[in-house]
Order: C-alpha cells, then structure tokens, then sequence
C-alpha cells in the first residue's frame, strides 16, 4: 500500500518537472497563455537585459528610466514604439518565432536582441 | 639670440600667422570663455572679462553670426526645469553683443520631443533676438515619429532632400547638413549617398580660396562613437572640401565646447542653451547632466563667428549664459 502510494508520488512528481521543462523551453500548450510581459529596462542608454530569450507568444514590455527619450525599433520593421519619454513604455507580443534586433533610432548605438522560440 | 625664446609661429600651415599650437592655446581659453580673433593675419587671444576694452572695431569682421544649439524645448527634467527661461537668456547675451550678428545658426535639437508646441516655442522667443534669420539644420530630437514630415513643413523651403541647403554671404559659402535621418542600428550620423552627391555638385563651382562653413547638428569627427557622438560617412564630405584653403565645421550634439584642427579644417561644437552633457567617457552614459543651479548658466552657452575678408580662419568666440 505505502509503496504504490509512494510510486504515485514520484509519478507526479515527474510530471510536475515534465511541466516546468515545457514551460522553460516555450514548449507545452498549457503554457501559450502565459500573459506575464517580460520587462526590458531602457537605463543609461541601454536595453536590459541586452538579448532575451522568450516564447513564441510572450510580450516584452520596454520602460525608459533615462531623462531622454528612446524609442524602439525593430531592424526589420516588423515593430516600432512611438517615443517613449522618462518612465512610458511600449510592450510588442512576439506571435512568431525568429530573431529580432532592434535599436533605439534616436540613439542608433542603443541595440539589443529578442529570440523567440 | 640670447634669452628666452619668443613664442614663434613653429608650423603655419595655413599662411595665417597661427600654427597649431598658437591655435590649440587660443582655443584652450574657450572653454573658460575666450575670445579669439585674427587680425594682420595674428591670432590674438582675449579672456572674457577683457572685452570691455576692446573697441567695436577690434572685434568687428566683415561677417558676424551666432550659432546656439540644442535647446530642447521641451525638456523639463531636472537638469534644467526651465529651457524656455536659458534659451531667453541666450537670447539677451546675443543682443548684448558689441556687434549685432547678421543671422542666426540653430545647429539642431530645437525641440526635445518634436511636438508643434516646442517648434512654436522657440520661433516665439527668437523673435526677440537682433538677427532675424535664423538657419536650423535638425537634430534628431526634431524628427521623432514623423521621419521629419513636421521639420520639413516649418522649415524645409529652399532646401534639398531631408533638408539640407547652402547659401553665401559676403564670399563665404555655408553649407547646412542634415546627419540625423536613416540612422542605422548601432551606427552613427549619417549623411547618405544622396546627400554627399548633392554637396560634391553645390561646391563644384566654388574657388578654392572661397572660405566654407559647414553645419550639422551631429559632429563631423569621431569625437566618442561609444556614445554615437560621430558621422559615418563625414569623411566622404570632408573629402569633397580638400581643396578648399578654409574650412569652418559647427556642430552641437554633445552639449559642450570642443575644437580640433585638421589641415584646413577647424572643428567646432557648441555649448547647448539647455542642459550639459558629461565629457566623453566621464559618466555612464551622455545623458543630461545635473549640476547645481547656481553652475548651470556657467555650462551653457552662445557662440559668436566672425569672419574677415582676406583671413583664412573665422574667429570663433564662445561665451556662456552666466
């Protein structure tokens, strides 16, 4: 008795884990609707953290902390904030997956990089 | 040849009495506040508090102008809570000059945010100042969303492309740039194909001996790309101004005064109406820098240019706000 309850326990818990490993690599359907934004903070003239790696289906959400405005924009074009001045944001919902690099077209030094996967 | 030695003219590379070390000591008093001038083909160095004692004449060229920059209506953060109030203050030292200017240069970032109530802003109070022409190049604090659509339409007549013109006066021939559209991800200013070969063309007929003023609001050298404080391809325009034996470079962006000299062409940025910028490297990034208030004027500035027909180089006076 003690011991089936006992493989029980490690069942779930291998399931849980299974559950944690999907939601780590964007994997798993349970998952899709995850609607936390991952944050970007614009500090100093610069995107942090510089690359991220996120989900197909995640929304980056990007907030200037400087006294100088910054925008947004992708190299491709596929996104464009309008100016975000101290403390605005912009959020973009990533619906494919790929590799965007972006930068600021005010301040062409600033760039960073989103991987979606 | 007992005694000290005099201070002789070492290298004078443009046959106007001032070799680089003349120049480089002149221009070490600019920061402070100096005022430089040529004339007999001698550079003469002034320190501010000395004006007084000059004549009208003394300080008089057969071109006079100003150039301010980056004043940034708009801006409202601590660095300065009052734009509106230092670009009046720019404004009273221009009609305080011993010698009215003939014009105006605006070298960009007019605006902080390119809102119609910024442009609207600062027209209004330059109408206030002696010199009714002003020239503006655009910085990129004026282009913001709208490619530089609203610019364009306040002052894009008489000009090329994304805005860049020439015109002459009195034999020297200027030249506005615009280096701050189709900025490339991790690049710096650009000019452009387009622009480079509209500039070759503008200055095809020109002598050689035409003196040339060029404005822009990023600067024409590397002076900190780390910071984007340069232009990719200035070296493509400077290439089509080699043969000309004086050439004057005005820039803004950096929010403070600096100078090179390179062969024939004398490098200038300008002090900013509204706030101050760290100086390369000193702080994390180039964002506004916040002093005490009783040090801000001491950080900003107009700067006054004359020019004498017959010299090489223009005289170049900067002054701050205090």
């Amino acid at each position: 008795m003690s011991s089936s309850i006992f493989r029980l326990g490690i069942a779930g818990l291998v399931i849980m884990l299974l559950m944690v490993a999907g939601r780590a690599n964007g994997s798993g359907p349970a998952f899709m609707d995850d609607k936390t934004p991952v944050e970007i903070k614009i500090d100093n003239f610069v995107f942090s953290p510089n690359t991220l790696t996120v989900p197909v289906g995640s929304t980056i959400h990007w907030t200037n902390h400087d006294d100088i405005p910054h925008n947004v924009v992708s190299e491709d074009k596929s996104f464009k904030s309008k100016v975000m001045d101290t403390d605005e944001s912009f959020s973009y919902t990533f619906a494919k997956p790929g590799t965007y690099t972006y930068f600021c077209s005010i301040h062409p030094k600033m760039t960073g990089k989103i991987v979606v996967q | 040849m007992s005694g000290k030695p005099k201070d002789e003219i070492l290298h004078d590379h443009n046959h106007d009495g001032i070799d680089r070390r003349g120049f480089l000591k002149c221009m070490a008093w600019a920061g402070t506040g100096a005022f430089c001038v040529i004339q007999g083909g001698v550079l003469k160095s002034y320190s501010l508090s000395g004006l007084s004692g000059l004549s009208p004449k003394q300080m008089k060229g057969d071109i006079s102008f100003v150039q301010i920059s980056d004043s940034h209506m708009g801006f409202n953060k601590a660095a300065n809570t009052d734009v509106a109030g230092t670009l009046k203050d720019a404004i009273d030292k221009i009609n305080a000059l011993p010698t009215a200017p003939g014009f105006i240069l605006h070298t960009g970032d007019i605006t902080h945010l390119s809102k119609p109530e910024e442009f609207d802003g600062v027209s209004q109070l330059l109408k206030s100042a002696s010199a009714k022409d002003v020239f503006y190049v655009p910085g990129e604090h004026d282009v913001i969303g709208d490619d530089g659509k609203q610019y364009l339409e306040r002052y894009g007549k008489n000009t090329q492309g994304a805005g860049w013109y020439s015109f002459d006066q009195k034999g020297v021939h200027f030249i506005g740039l615009v280096n701050v559209m189709n900025l490339k991800a991790g690049g710096l200013g650009s000019l452009g194909k387009e622009q480079l070969e509209w500039m070759e063309g503008d200055v095809k007929h020109l002598s050689k001996s035409t003196p040339v003023v060029v404005f822009a609001h990023i600067p024409l050298w590397s002076i900190y790309p780390e910071w984007g404080w340069g232009t990719d391809d200035s070296a493509q325009a400077l290439g089509h101004l080699k043969r000309f034996g004086s050439v004057t470079v005005l820039n803004g962006h950096i929010h403070q005064t600096m100078q090179k000299v390179e062969g024939n062409v004398t490098f200038h940025t300008a002090a900013s109406t509204a706030f101050p910028q760290p100086k390369p490297g000193e702080a994390p990034s180039p964002g506004p820098m916040k002093v005490p208030a009783e040090q801000l004027r001491s950080l900003l500035g107009i700067r006054d240019v004359n020019y004498v027909q017959g010299q090489h180089a223009l005289a170049v006076t900067d002054s701050t706000l205090e």
